[in-house]
């Protein structure tokens, strides 16, 4: 029978070696991603030469020649960032209401706004298409793609800030109620300074969300508007995957939100765990 | 609170009308290959000479075909021009989705390779110019064919290819005798596969549009296909196409490729010759024909300036312009569009190809046969294709791993592609 130091010993070994090996799985797609960036598209579809090969820039020379590299960045951020803010200036107050305030409906509205989700996007292309293009006239710009992000993540930003406002003692915004706060002091004042780290983890998992967005990104602009999905999209040639070239465009779009993230995971990890034990 | 919203408001606004493009300019929605790229340089003298500023849109195939579809069912104007491939041409021809192009006498339309123009009309009214096109041929290594004592010939018999490649083939020395495409798709193993079944009397429908993938000539062309690439191919066959056989050949492992005939333009070995495609003693197209064109879809705002850049994009000049590029030369001009092209000097000695690839174009039939009872030649220009062609790409890329057998395989087929036609309304 094994002693409990024993045991120990085993978990403080098997545990730590778990995490590698579940990292080491998780992280590889990346590390194949950056590392095939710097082959020819030649080279890159060799199993053989996963690490033999001389590096080259030549994938990421022609992609700032041949494409406005920054434009789609610069899109990418701000049609992020404004659907990001956005998005949790309407959702910090209706997650408030919802959770200190509910009626007998909120249960039933939280789950109609998650069930929106479940539409499958292409169902309302069409119609988004007419919408945008003919009668609002917003076809392919910074406002469109802010809007639409923001809506569609709307749904998340809800339920996530209402799970942290729930955790908040409902005495502390009752107490500031008796002691003649106005709602939007409530707000204001009580609780975003509580439920700062919980704000802050819902908006950076939603700016992630933005920034990885394709489907609606792709389809609702043509070039005002673009964002770095749509640059990825277009590296897709009609003679295959030439996967040099695509995982150099592939690495510097998504290297800023993988360096936001690193910068970010502790709010980040709080942010996807919160809850998870109860 | 009032200067917050004003603020937001303004944004908003200041945004979407900063966003707003010019009425003259023109919005070229491309794919993404060679020629396309290079055009963007070379279309800067154009926007010099005429001041017409250009936006390309570079997007996958499968999502350009989406936007342009869904921009046609609302009205059009979110591109001035496309880039369509021969399969969509005459269907959206026919469908109005793109306007009839009609040139000036300066154009030479008649210079355009005849399979070129016949593949990019509808009832004689020409919906695409042809920016570049390719037929397919075989490209083999004459030394290794020479070494092994064998020739491969123009429209050489299946089996004696098979003879050429199993004399090649020396896996231990890294070569194997012949690299076809394998991997699943309509236009990936699908474009090889179908013009070898053309090859043996085969076709993928009948007279009256139903599936004939139970008939005898697929049964051997594919039991046919299965034995020479997966006996003297290289390994992992069923995950190659054009880019992946394209690496292998230029490290010296194949023998022989039989393929679209612009990768020749690619091949970096020495010792290669070219070949007309393989057949089985049937007239009707061994070797497949390809464009890609630019096509002005219906609602444009700027149908008259579109038309002008596709004149100046697919005529003689740019060939030139392409060809005197300090960025580019003649070994880069888009070819398989012009016979004239095929009669510049310094393209002629720049491309060692060209003779085979215009030989190519020209043999290639795409019109409708009793044999084949449809437009195309590796392909069938009707809008379920792409559907049936990936149903059945699957398939073979199962016999070819040796998932399935090939009977196996092409019953699955035929059922798919009866599923898929049924409910098209082809037939009860």
């Amino acid at each position: 029978m094994a002693t409990v130091t024993q045991k120990s010993k085993l978990s403080n070994v098997l545990w730590p070696a778990l995490a590698w090996i579940v990292a080491i799985i998780f992280f590889f797609p990346i590390f194949w991603l950056v590392f095939t960036s710097f082959k020819t598209d030649a080279d890159a579809v060799k199993p053989e030469f996963l690490f033999r090969f001389t590096p080259t820039l030549e994938n990421y020379t022609n992609m700032t020649q041949n494409y406005d590299y920054w434009k789609f960045a610069t899109n990418s951020v701000i049609t992020s960032t404004f659907a990001t803010l956005f998005a949790l200036i309407v959702g910090v107050p209706a997650a408030y209401a919802m959770a200190f305030d509910p009626s007998r409906h909120t249960k039933d509205i939280l789950m109609w706004m998650l069930s929106t989700k479940m539409l499958p996007a292409a169902a309302v292309l069409y119609p988004m298409t007419f919408l945008t293009k003919n009668f609002l006239g917003i076809f392919d710009t910074h406002f469109l793609v802010i809007l639409v992000l923001c809506l569609i993540n709307l749904p998340i930003v809800i339920w996530m800030l209402f799970t942290y406002f729930k955790e908040i003692p409902k005495e502390i915004i009752e107490a500031g109620k008796m002691d003649g706060v106005t709602t939007w002091g409530e707000i204001k004042d009580i609780l975003i300074p509580l439920a700062w780290g919980g704000i802050a983890s819902t908006a950076l998992l939603t700016f992630i969300f933005c920034w990885n967005e394709a489907y609606w990104t792709v389809r609702l602009t043509t070039i005002d508007a673009a964002t770095l999905s749509k640059l990825i999209e277009g590296n897709r040639a009609p003679e295959g995957l030439f996967f040099g070239r695509l995982s150099a465009v592939s690495t510097a779009a998504i290297a800023p939100i993988v360096v936001l993230g690193w910068f970010c995971q502790k709010q980040l990890v709080a942010g996807l765990t919160f809850g998870a034990v109860k | 609170m009032k200067s917050i919203r004003n603020t937001a408001l303004g944004l908003t606004m200041g945004l979407a009308a900063a966003t707003t493009a010019m009425a003259d300019d023109l919005t070229i929605a491309i794919v993404n290959n060679g020629h396309m790229i290079n055009m963007q340089k070379v279309a800067e003298a154009y926007t010099a000479e005429t001041g017409t500023k250009l936006n390309w849109v570079s997007l996958e195939e499968g999502v350009l075909r989406e936007q342009v579809t869904s921009d046609t069912a609302t009205g059009g104007g979110q591109y001035d021009i496309i880039n369509i491939g021969m399969q969509e041409a005459p269907i959206w021809g026919a469908a109005g989705w793109i306007e009839p192009l009609n040139f000036g006498a300066d154009y030479d339309v008649d210079d355009i390779l005849p399979a070129m123009r016949a593949g990019l009309s509808h009832e004689g009214t020409l919906y695409a110019a042809p920016f570049y096109g390719e037929s397919s041929m075989v490209m083999y290594r004459k030394d290794l064919t020479d070494a092994a004592g064998v020739v491969v010939r123009d429209n050489d018999s299946w089996a004696n290819i098979k003879g050429a490649a199993m004399a090649m083939h020396n896996p231990d020395k890294g070569v194997y005798g012949a690299c076809l495409r394998g991997k699943p798709g309509w236009g990936d193993n699908m474009a090889f596969v179908t013009t070898m079944v053309n090859s043996f009397g085969g076709a993928w429908f009948d007279a009256d549009m139903k599936p004939a993938l139970n008939s005898a000539a697929w049964n051997e062309a594919i039991n046919f296909y299965v034995d020479l690439l997966g006996n003297y191919g290289p390994p992992g066959s069923e995950g190659n196409s054009f880019n992946e056989i394209l690496a292998l050949y230029n490290e010296g492992k194949c023998g022989m490729w039989i393929d679209a005939t612009i990768a020749a333009s690619f091949l970096t070995v020495d010792g290669v010759a070219y070949a007309q495609s393989p057949n089985a003693g049937n007239a009707v197209g061994a070797n497949w024909l390809w464009a890609w064109a630019m096509a002005i879809p219906a609602g444009s705002p700027n149908a008259a300036e579109a038309q002008k850049f596709i004149e100046w994009a697919t005529s003689k000049e740019y060939v030139k312009a392409v060809g005197m590029h300090p960025d580019f030369g003649w070994g880069s001009v888009p070819t398989g569009q012009r016979a004239s092209t095929y009669a510049i000097p310094e393209f002629k000695a720049a491309a060692k190809f060209a003779a085979a690839e215009m030989a190519a174009i020209d043999s290639a039939a795409p019109a409708a046969t009793d044999v084949k009872p449809y437009v195309g030649v590796q392909f069938a220009a009707i809008p379920e294709f792409p559907e049936v062609g990936t149903a059945v790409a699957q398939e073979i890329a199962a016999a070819l791993s040796g998932a399935k057998t090939v009977e196996e395989a092409l019953a699955a087929s035929q059922a798919a592609a009866d599923a898929i036609m049924k409910e098209a309304g082809y037939y009860e």
